[in-house]
């Protein structure tokens, strides 16, 4: 049997996503709330392999697996996984669980269907800078929980939608309340904000010893994404940006973080010219 | 035909056969069903459970022949002053399997004037309680209870026949867990001191509602339900500059008028920040302007919005009867199986 490629782990992730957001798409058109616990282990098994994935990529790439489109959005996807397995139960969210497998989902697929994401590997991209890969691991993980916000938000907008139009019941009868997805979100976008925060604050210090080592597009996206983010908890905080407003703001700013990964992304240095490609690592 | 084996029965009447003026004749308070009971040949109905309800009174039993049976029937209409021609109108009678499928019907709430209601299931119990304290349950009423009991939390679990609310007051109150989760830091507003608004904020207080404040044109009246109800009293005029305190709020005023305008409702909303705002409009005329619903954050139901949900969930729990009745048929039978096996 020809050894598992990184690939095949994060495929093998993909699917168990996708058959997380396929158990509660069903449970839904039934008309009936789906197994949490079902959901938990699917997306937990999917997460092992996705964390195994991400491992041998590491190993291949001599840091944490960055350096590419496709390698960012899979730690995005892997970050929302993290995030949920571990505090989404403390939510008690219906329907989160469900989200979060169609989200890792939607993402883990979508680097695997794109091959020219991942044409080209970038390895020892932190030139053996641990704080430097921290900011980035930081940074992406921060992603992360603005995806589950973002999920939360457009769990948001559906249940405000079916309240204002006077539909309860069905599958809207399934959703959370307005006020339990609108503390959660707050959450979210706290702990989202805070993680880039500190990102942002590790990768600014060798950003000002070295200000010519990062990319003017790349700091700008970075940035902007950042202050968006801030501005977004700033008017919620003072009451400016609430309910639906503050839910397109969360689906929205996330939509522009994905994108804002294209600039990070090509700010790195052209494949070949700081290290020779990475060989692909299997499991043996 | 009376079907072979012992003469299990179902015999009374209820709000399928009987209007609400002869129920109230029916009714067998305790003193009556001890005089009832002290009429009854003993030898000849071993075993006898009486269920009595708003909306029904029924017995279900074990008789030695059909004369007990119409002893009972006998002793019921002496004791309740009915003629017994009068009560044969209305009563409902079945024997064997049939009864036992109306006990299970009963019990799972498929024969209740509100279907799919819990509060049967509860009333069942305390009936066979009753008789096994008064040493009236035997053998046969034994297995039949019990086994009603399992069937019918079978019904309730595997069924959607008690999912959604079919009252406007608890509609509104489902309503209000789908905005706010739960209701324990909830502030209520009643503007109005009318039935239906009393009723709603009865609901909201048995789900644990936080507080609750009367607001009516007639301050004597507010302050007397605030007293009823355990709640507090505001001065009509006073209710729009303390919107912002309260999560929801309930119209029931008789006012020609809508009396929320959209104006107060929107400062509301500044000092509110991010909380909801849910209005229950169950007054006619409506007491909320509609234009209030366009407002950010803000929720308004009006009373024909929460009737047609309430009309809806009972559509869906209608829709459940034939399968409920079918699972209801088999667990009858089976059990009618058993009877005849062991009692027979």
């Amino acid at each position: 049997m020809p050894p598992l490629t990184d690939r095949t782990w994060l495929w093998l992730a993909s699917a168990c996503y996708l058959a997380g957001a396929a158990l509660g798409a069903i449970a839904l058109l039934r008309g009936r709330r789906g197994s949490t616990a079902a959901i938990y282990v699917v997306l937990a098994a999917g997460y092992a392999f996705q964390t195994f994935g991400l491992y041998l990529r590491g190993v291949a790439v001599h840091g944490c697996p960055l350096g590419n489109k496709f390698e960012l959005i899979q730690f995005t996807a892997w970050s929302a996984a993290s995030l949920y397995l571990v505090v989404g139960p403390a939510f008690r969210l219906s329907l989160l669980g469900f989200g979060t497998a169609l989200l890792a989902a939607s993402l883990g697929l979508a680097t695997l269907l794109f091959p020219e994401w991942d044409a080209a590997r970038r390895t020892h991209l932190f030139g053996g800078n641990p704080w430097i890969e921290f900011h980035a691991a930081l940074a992406l993980f921060s992603y992360g929980v603005f995806g589950l916000f973002a999920l939360v938000s457009a769990l948001y907008l559906v249940r405000h939608h079916g309240l204002k139009n006077k539909r309860v019941g069905g599958a809207f009868a399934l959703l959370p309340s307005i006020r339990d997805l609108d503390v959660i979100g707050l959450r979210l976008l706290v702990a989202g904000v805070a993680l880039l925060a500190l990102s942002l604050g590790v990768g600014s210090v060798w950003w000002l010893r070295e200000p010519a080592s990062v990319n003017l597009f790349k700091l700008l996206a970075t940035v902007g994404v950042f202050l968006a983010y801030v501005l977004a908890l700033a008017l919620r905080l003072k009451g400016r940006l609430v309910g639906r407003r503050q839910a397109l703001a969360g689906t929205g700013l996330f939509c522009a973080a994905l994108l804002s990964l294209t600039p990070v992304n090509s700010s790195r240095p052209p494949e070949g010219a700081a290290s020779p490609p990475a060989p692909e690592v299997s499991a043996r | 035909m009376t079907p072979p084996g012992p003469l299990v029965f179902h015999l009374g009447a209820s709000h399928h056969t009987a209007p609400l003026a002869l129920r109230e004749k029916l009714a067998l308070p305790p003193e009556r069903a001890a005089a009832l009971h002290a009429r009854l040949p003993t030898a000849g109905l071993p075993e006898l459970v009486l269920l009595n309800t708003c909306n029904r009174v029924e017995f279900y039993g074990v008789a030695s022949t059909p004369a007990d049976l119409a002893a009972l029937e006998a002793a019921f209409c002496a004791v309740t002053g009915l003629a017994p021609a009068d009560f044969s109108a209305i009563r409902a009678h079945t024997t064997g399997p049939a009864a036992l499928r109306h006990l299970l019907a009963v019990a799972a709430g498929l024969e209740s004037q509100l279907l799919g209601e819990t509060e049967i299931f509860g009333q069942v119990k305390d009936a066979y309680a009753a008789a096994q304290t008064a040493g009236r349950a035997g053998p046969v009423l034994n297995r039949v209870f019990q086994k009603a009991f399992q069937a019918a939390k079978h019904i309730r679990t595997h069924t959607a026949i008690n999912e959604g609310q079919v009252s406007v007051a608890n509609v509104a109150v489902e309503l209000a867990l789908t905005v706010f989760g739960d209701l324990r830091s909830v502030r209520i507003l009643l503007l109005g001191a009318g039935d239906i608004g009393e009723k709603t904020a009865k609901a909201f207080q048995s789900r644990g509602a936080a507080a609750l404040t009367v607001a009516n044109r007639t301050p004597e009246r507010a302050l007397a339900l605030a007293q009823a109800l355990d709640a507090t009293a505001l001065p009509f005029e006073h209710f729009p500059h303390h919107l912002a305190d309260y999560d929801i709020v309930v119209g029931s005023t008789a006012a020609p008028e809508a009396v929320v305008h959209a104006a107060p409702v929107a400062a509301a909303l500044d000092r509110r920040r991010a909380r909801p705002l849910l209005f229950l409009d169950l007054a006619l005329p409506r007491d909320i302007a509609p234009e209030v619903a366009e407002l950010e954050n803000v929720y308004l139901y009006n009373l024909d919005d929460l009737a047609k949900i309430a009309a809806q969930n009972l559509a869906a729990r209608e829709a459940e009867v034939a399968r409920a009745r079918t699972l209801i048929a088999v667990r009858a039978d089976d059990l009618w199986h058993q009877i005849l096996t062991r009692h027979g």
